[in-house]
Order: structure tokens, then sequence, then C-alpha cells
């Protein structure tokens, strides 16, 4: 799936994660967290898990976490990456299910 | 070595510093020797000063020396920057810090002093924010040494800690030194731990901004004590002082964590009348003084006293009849504060008489129960108050260790914090030792320490207080969070632990980035 436009999910408040996907090449991810060193590797595998089910190889992902559960990381990148395919509209069921 | 709670104490320290590694929270009968200070006699008539340069002149300070300041005026501190600007200025070198606590207000300065080489060594409660950043990444070569109130009373009695000139804002004196904080536009109730530094150090300068007739009463600090008096402008902001109104909580999580405290407590065998207990401060610590005043009400039960960082809500159940005395080393908000001038009952303590554990008794010996927070606590029930997540100081012990020997202690914490669990395997820095936590609550139940089996019993079969092992909150805690990478440090020691006895209970190193 190709990245149309740039969008954006999720807020800074505490416990959620805002994440921004735009047009790039290949999987660029820019993660500032506020915890970066206990759970940075497993907030970046939640991302590059989710974006590969996606199919998605070209993307540049800015995620600002404030502390977020891999559940809500999930849902914040789910509805940013619907949104930047323009396919709210289409969920993919084989994803979410 | 190892000490008895599993930390490894570099020997070095132990030798270079001659400390012994902490072995049990039983404080036993020592002997112990007070040490004594120096004193420049004086008539009184020649006490006033104008200024601040020219009262560090008189004190006679001196390369190497130590010198103390107060917390009391918490955020609102003028004095501390103001008097540490113009020692810097001065170019003194090698001077140790030993305040009772460090506030955000005074971090700026303080970096500065170290970077100028006029602040080489740091005794205190605690520290945060940019302050306990620049320390955890190794600013100050010598490890800053952390202390309980109740230890700095005790290290300063012993001579552990040698105040040379002790510089302490009052929100009024007269021109002789008689100070209390209780009047002026900078209140802050009790002087309590200004107290020790009074009473010990060699020069006692007071900094006020009012200066009233002779004799001034009540004297908190008395003319006996005091060496000089200088006038300056402000010494602090009276909105940033203490809080203002305390507002309760309306954090679900929080009132379901007090309203289940409020249960241990009650359900405990120390409620009852005459009983005795320290709330502190924090949303559900408040929130608890709230739903116990009903449960006293109802069961027509008084408390003897109630002790520590007093607020609002704790003076109000002193007016309402359902506590008897309080015992106030330090005051949380702008009530309490406001209240000690009334109120008779709200007696000023220093913190030997507060939490001292070589003296010959402390308030704390007399506490029933006692409601404690933590950043995190382990399944051997150590707290730590001291390291954030991320293992970068940002805490302080204040009277934790202390309060902690009451007979009943609670921690109340939420399970987890954002993504950060509170209860884990190890604690990052063991600052209270589990022998003395009783009760861990947390907002989906329960964890009792299994040594106290009448605990245990008491609680078995209370409604809304579902009891768990300690192990299987963690895994509670671990579920919802994931397995977080171990904190990477590097072996350079930047913090010391003491236990309240002055033994070392844990060693805090400089984080890799």
């Amino acid at each position: 799936m190709e990245i149309k436009h740039t969008a954006l999910a999720g807020t800074l408040e505490s416990s959620d994660i805002q994440f921004t996907l735009s047009k790039g090449t290949g999987v660029e991810i820019n993660l500032d967290s506020q915890v970066e060193k206990q759970f940075g590797k497993q907030i970046k595998k939640v991302i590059t898990d989710l974006l590969s089910e996606y199919g998605i190889e070209n993307v540049n992902v800015r995620a600002v976490d404030k502390g977020a559960l891999d559940c809500t990381i999930k849902a914040r990148l789910i509805a940013a990456i619907q949104r930047a395919t323009d396919t709210q509209n289409q969920p993919n069921w084989e994803v979410l299910g | 070595m190892l000490n008895k709670v599993n930390r490894e104490i570099p020997d070095d320290i132990l030798k270079e510093k001659n400390y012994k590694p902490f072995e049990t929270t039983e404080i036993g009968n020592p002997e112990t020797t007070y040490v004594a200070h120096q004193v420049r006699v004086s008539q009184g008539d020649d006490k006033l000063v104008d200024s601040i340069p020219e009262v560090i002149e008189k004190t006679g300070l001196k390369n190497g020396m130590t010198i103390s300041f107060h917390h009391h005026f918490r955020e609102g501190d003028f004095v501390f920057n103001m008097v540490m600007q113009e020692i810097i200025n001065e170019g003194f070198q090698d001077l140790t810090l030993a305040p009772s606590s460090l506030t955000n207000v005074m971090n700026d300065m303080v970096i500065k002093a170290i970077k100028a080489g006029t602040i080489t060594h740091i005794t205190s409660s605690g520290m945060r924010g940019s302050l306990g950043d620049f320390i955890s990444h190794g600013g100050l070569k010598d490890p800053v040494v952390l202390r309980s109130h109740g230890n700095r009373a005790r290290s300063i009695e012993n001579g552990d800690i040698k105040i040379d000139v002790a510089f302490l804002g009052v929100p009024n004196s007269d021109p002789v030194g008689n100070a209390n904080a209780i009047h002026g536009d900078a209140v802050f109730g009790s002087m309590g731990y200004s107290l020790m530094d009074a009473k010990y150090a060699d020069k006692v300068v007071l900094l006020t901004d009012t200066i009233m007739p002779y004799p001034n009463t009540p004297a908190s600090i008395e003319q006996t004590q005091v060496d000089y008096v200088v006038k300056v402008a402000k010494v602090g902001d009276p909105d940033k002082i203490g809080s203002g109104a305390t507002r309760f909580t309306k954090d679900p999580k929080e009132l379901k964590i007090a309203e289940m405290v409020n249960q241990v407590i009650t359900h405990s065998q120390y409620f009852k009348d005459g009983f005795s207990f320290q709330t502190g401060s924090g949303g559900a610590a408040l929130a608890v003084s709230r739903y116990l005043r009903k449960s006293m009400i109802e069961k027509n039960i008084k408390a003897s006293f109630a002790l520590g960082g007093i607020t609002k809500p704790t003076v109000d159940l002193l007016e309402e009849g359902l506590v008897n005395k309080i015992l106030d080393v330090q005051d949380f908000d702008k009530g309490a504060a406001a209240s000690m001038a009334n109120n008779e009952n709200q007696q000023e303590i220093d913190s030997s008489w507060y939490a001292d554990p070589y003296n010959k008794g402390a308030a704390v010996n007399q506490l029933d129960v006692c409601i404690l927070s933590a950043l995190e606590i382990d399944t051997k029930f150590n707290v730590n108050v001291m390291t954030g997540s991320d293992g970068v100081l940002r805490g302080a012990i204040g009277g934790h260790q202390d309060a902690a020997n009451a007979k009943l202690t609670i921690i109340s914490a939420p399970l987890v914090r954002g993504r950060i669990a509170t209860v884990v395997n190890d604690v990052t820095t063991v600052v209270t030792p589990g022998d003395s936590i009783d009760v861990l609550v947390t907002e989906i139940g329960v964890a009792i320490n299994p040594k106290r089996k009448d605990l245990i019993e008491a609680l078995k079969n209370v409604p809304g207080v579902p009891v768990y092992t300690i192990e299987e909150l963690q895994k509670r805690a671990e579920a919802i969070v994931g397995k977080p990478e171990p904190l990477e440090f590097t072996d350079r020691p930047v913090a010391l632990i003491e236990y309240r006895d002055g033994s070392l209970i844990d060693t805090v190193y400089q984080v890799k980035d």
C-alpha cells in the first residue's frame, strides 16, 4: 500500500502516542519516547510489524510517545495508516482481525 | 560486598568513606555522643548586618567549609540563590553543600556553583529536575550523599555533617535573632528542619525581609543561637511556598486506592481510640484523610496525634476534634502553615524530634499508621523513591525511611504509571527496606508482607479489598506494560543512599546514554 499524503493520528496526552505518516523512501522511523530506554525496541517492533502487515514499504513515521501501551500504539498507527492511504472506509479486516 | 537488601556496595566506598553496609532496620539502644559547636560570644548589639557580602565576611567562611540552607520555602525560595550567587562571586572553592533538601528553584544555581568549583560535595534529602539529571550524568566528581530527614538530624548531632555556616531564611526576626515562620509575608508554618541547623551550626545567619521589635515571640529560633541577622528585600514568593487550597483528587484510580487504604487501616488492630497516623501529601494520601474522617466519625474513634508534613485536611481534623494534636515538622500548603499561628495543638517539632533514630526517642517511634508513596516497589517490598524509570535522580528520601517504622506502614501506589510498572521484581534503587513495609495498596488490590501474619489474617475477608501476593501483582503489572529492557549504568557512583542509621543501603550509578 502507498502513502498518498501526510496524515496524523493520536494525541500528546499521557499514555497516548501521536503518529505522523508522510511519503518517504523505505521505512524510516523517528521515535521520540519517554520510555525509549526500556521500551524503544518493542515500540519500533510493533510499528514495523504493523507496517509490513499493511504492505507499506515506503513511509516516514514520526512517533511521539507518552508511554502508550502496545494496544494503543497499534490503534493509533492503524488510524494513521488508513488516513494516509485514504482507506478509512475500507478497513483491512485481515490486519484488524 | 552484598548488603542485607542484596545490593552490591563497592568495597572501596565502604573503606574510603568509612561506611558500614546496611544490616537491619532495628536500631536498638546504642550509645552515642553528640558534637558541640563553636560559640562567638555576643551581647546582641552587633548582630544586624546590612548586606550578604558583609555577613559572609563576618562569618569567616573559608574554602573547604560546609554551608547549609533549609527548603521550607520550597519552590518560592529566594534566599538560597541570593546567598549562593554571592558566594560564587567571591570565588570560594571546595565547599560542602548540606541543605535539608534541594528544590527545583535552586537547581540552576547549584549547577553553576559546581561548575565554578564552589561546591564540590553535596549531602541532601534528594534532588530533582535539571540538577538530578546533571548529577546522574556525572556532573559532580564526589558522589552525593542522600539522607532521610531523621538521618540528617542524626548526622548533624554526631558530627557526620559539621555545619560551619548556616544561612537560614525566615519570614521574620527581631534584631537579635528571635524568629518564627508564622508571621510575615512568606510564612511557611513549622521551621522543623532548619531548627537543627540553628542548634548545631558554628555560625548561624538569619535572612529576613521583616524585622520585628524585640522580643519577637513565639521564637522558634532563639537569639541564643543566632550570630547575625540580615535584612533582605524579599525572602520568598508566598504563592510558591506551598500549594494553595488543597483540592481532593477526582482521579478514580487514586480514589479507589484511597478507599482501599482506608479499609486496610480500619480493619487493622491499630484502628482504635487514641491511634496515630501520618498521611503525607499526594493525591491518594490526601483522599485517605477524607475516608478516614468518615470512618472515625462512624466508629466514634479519635486520633491522639497526626505526624509529619502537614496539610489543610489534617488541620481540619484537628479543628473538628477528631485529632487531638498535630506534631508538625513542615507544612505542605498555606492552610496548614497559617493555622500554626492559631492552633496551640499544632506543635512545631524539629527533625530530631520527628524522626531521628539516634536520640532518646522520636515521634515516628510512637506512630501507629503511616501511608507512604513509591516510584517502585519490588517483590521483596523494597521501595524506591529516588530514581525514575530512566535511572535518573528525581526524588527525595524525605521522611520515608523514618516513618516506615510505624506499626502499620502502607505503600499506596498505582500498579502501573503509563507504561512504567510500579510493582517490579527488583527496584532500581533501594531507599526503604522491605522489612519496614507492611502492606502495598494498588487499584486492583493489596499485597501483605508475608512476615505480617496478623495482617494477612485481619484482611483476608474484607469486602472490596482483594488480597494478592506481591509476586502476583508484579506479574499483573508486567502483563499490562510488557518486559522492559534493563537500564544501563556506568560503574561510576554518583549518589550514595544512606539508611537512617548511617549505613549504606544502595548506590546510584551514572546513567549510560
